[in-house]
């Protein structure tokens, strides 16, 4: 098998440009934040934080200032609002179970929407097995949240919301505000977590102004190291541990921390935040000239989410009709652009995107998507060459269609 | 829905760069359809079939991922010149042998290309009111599951038609 991979990356040898567009299943790791995690290896810092020797107490302090750094750009309180976990999966599984299992005796009903990630969604199918009942609240045809029927479903036996700021696909931002007083207003006794993760360092984004309970960010998505992310827990708010172990300074996740990660977790937000209107200007305009130039050189495309400011400034989503989605990241991948499909072709299951299918997107219309993010390191030149190679692309497999009836 | 990773082997790439038969034939004396576009994976093949019922050219257009182009093109290579009783035999196994394997997801593949092939076989016959003693009356393995995944997209149809008017 290892020989197949192999093979395949030889057929991408004579790349003249590689473009990366894949952030949102994974980034690379700019070197600014590479160099200030190396020296946490073996430099400095690289005891465990609990123990009481110089490598330990280094770590301590270390963790301590990263914790600081992050809790000072999220508007926290105190860093101890700043749980670290290994990731966006873990934050999120950590705020949904460890919320409701212990307020199991208070409620049974959890509310999200029907766009929300994997990892509240199967989190709430899981919990749905040992009692819990969870409610989907649609969306619109851009991925706007209905807050009406939020309003309806929240109620005395609703123990938690959990809705994304911004969706991790689509990049609709939601009126999130709007959703926090609505659910507060019906139940003050229940728990609001939002997944911030493609809000942090991508619009403002703030506990000071809003005021959840429950927040998780992720290190990847802001350009930091895989393996990092964090749930703010605001002060008073009760959540268990989901896994037990030696509890260190995290005291809602064990093991022994990261601390070379949180560094780098930290560094990358720094540089997101450090200059943060002119990052987000510039992917404001590279994923409008993204977009824009797809919808003017190909026919039959369908933009997926909004236009304009009601979008993140990084996601691009788009639908190629009489495309297939991965037919198309193989053949953007020999030409050195690299994206994802909402197509279902790499899944087994026949469903493509949830998120696609919830804003009311045909099947055939989500197995042709292409999502990409672009990010301050990339140049109109990065986007030009995009825009040169994705038109013959879709024009290759549009071709082994050929006069296919779809239906 | 999750993923799983790809690996394809050096052949599969090779028939999804270069599709061997691609394209509509004109002159075809049958074709067949198999799958829906809403599961994402649909092939057509076009067969030329002589008096002595040998295929004298075969064809294909697909919708769908690399290992549904590869196995649709190999396909059209492997029966090219055969017997229509022997073309039959071809089980989905064969075909993804001769693409070299295949990751156990995209089985589903080889198996549509033979399901579309078979059944172009059995329009032929269909069509020259013939029924051979070797062509079975029951459908095949890769016929039934061809038949199942468009059901499946019938039904998930109907499902998201129902959602939307509610």
């Amino acid at each position: 098998m290892i020989e197949n991979i192999r093979e395949l990356l030889k057929a991408h040898e004579a790349l003249k440009r590689e473009v990366y567009l894949d952030v949102e299943n994974s980034s690379l790791v700019p070197k600014e934040v590479i160099d200030a995690m190396l020296p946490y290896y073996n430099q400095r810092a690289y005891g465990n934080p609990t123990l009481t020797h110089k490598p330990g107490w280094e770590a301590f302090e270390t963790i301590m200032e990263s914790a600081q750094k992050v809790a000072t750009f999220l508007g926290c309180r105190n860093l101890e609002e700043v749980n670290f976990t290994p990731g966006e999966t873990e934050a999120n599984n950590l705020a949904l179970l460890g919320t409701a299992i212990p307020r199991k005796g208070k409620g049974k009903k959890i509310v999200i929407s029907e766009i929300e990630p994997l990892s509240v969604l199967h989190v709430t199918d899981l919990l749905t097995k040992y009692g819990f009942v969870t409610v989907k609240i649609p969306v619109d045809g851009e991925g706007l949240l209905n807050l009406e029927k939020l309003g309806e479903a929240v109620d005395k036996d609703t123990i938690l919301v959990s809705l994304s700021v911004a969706n991790h696909e689509i990049g609709m931002i939601e009126p999130i505000m709007e959703a926090l007083e609505i659910v507060k207003d019906k139940n003050p006794e229940t728990i609001f977590h939002t997944d911030a993760s493609d809000a942090y360092g991508k619009i403002p984004f703030n506990v000071q102004n809003l005021d959840v309970d429950l927040a998780t960010i992720s290190s990847p998505k802001i350009l930091g190291p895989r393996g990092v992310g964090a749930l703010y827990v605001k002060e008073g708010v009760k959540v268990e541990r989901i896994l037990e172990g030696q509890i260190g300074t995290q005291r809602l996740w064990p093991g022994v921390e990261n601390t070379p990660s949180l560094v780098g977790f930290a560094k990358a937000s720094e540089l997101v935040f450090q200059d943060f209107e002119g990052n987000v200007s510039h992917m404001r305009r590279l994923r409008d000239k993204l977009i824009d130039g797809i919808i003017r050189n190909i026919p039959d495309v369908k933009l997926n989410g909004p236009k304009g400011d009601k979008r993140v400034p990084d996601n691009v989503n788009i639908s190629f009709l009489r495309c297939e989605g991965e037919a198309l990241t193989i053949e953007l991948s020999l030409n050195g652009v690299y994206v994802s499909s909402g197509s279902a072709c790499t899944r087994r299951l026949l469903q493509p995107s949830h998120v696609l299918v919830a804003i009311g997107r045909k099947f055939i219309e989500a197995h042709g998507s292409i999502l990409m993010k672009v990010t301050r390191y990339h140049t109109e030149e990065d986007i030009d060459y995009v825009l040169e190679v994705i038109p013959k692309a879709v024009e290759r497999i549009r071709g082994i269609v050929g006069s296919m009836e779809m239906k | 829905m999750s993923r799983s990773p790809l690996p394809y082997n050096p052949k599969i790439l090779e028939l999804f760069r270069n599709p061997k038969n691609l394209g509509k034939m004109e002159d075809a004396t049958v074709s067949a359809v198999a799958g829906n576009p809403s599961c994402g994976d649909m092939i057509i093949f076009y067969l030329k079939i002589n008096d002595e019922d040998t295929i004298e050219k075969a064809s294909f257009e697909s919708y769908g991922c690399a290992a549904n182009i590869a196995t649709s093109s190999i396909v059209t290579e492997m029966i090219k010149g055969m017997k229509l009783k022997d073309a039959w035999k071809i089980s989905w196994k064969t075909v993804v042998e001769a693409v070299g394997g295949l990751p156990s997801v995209k089985f589903h593949c080889g198996i549509l290309a033979v399901g579309a092939l078979k059944r172009a076989i059995r329009e032929y016959y269909k069509n020259k009111k013939v029924s051979p003693n070797w062509l079975p009356k029951e459908q095949t393995f890769e016929e039934k599951q061809a038949l199942e995944e468009e059901e499946l997209a019938k039904i998930l149809a109907k499902r998201m038609k129902a959602e939307e008017e509610k």
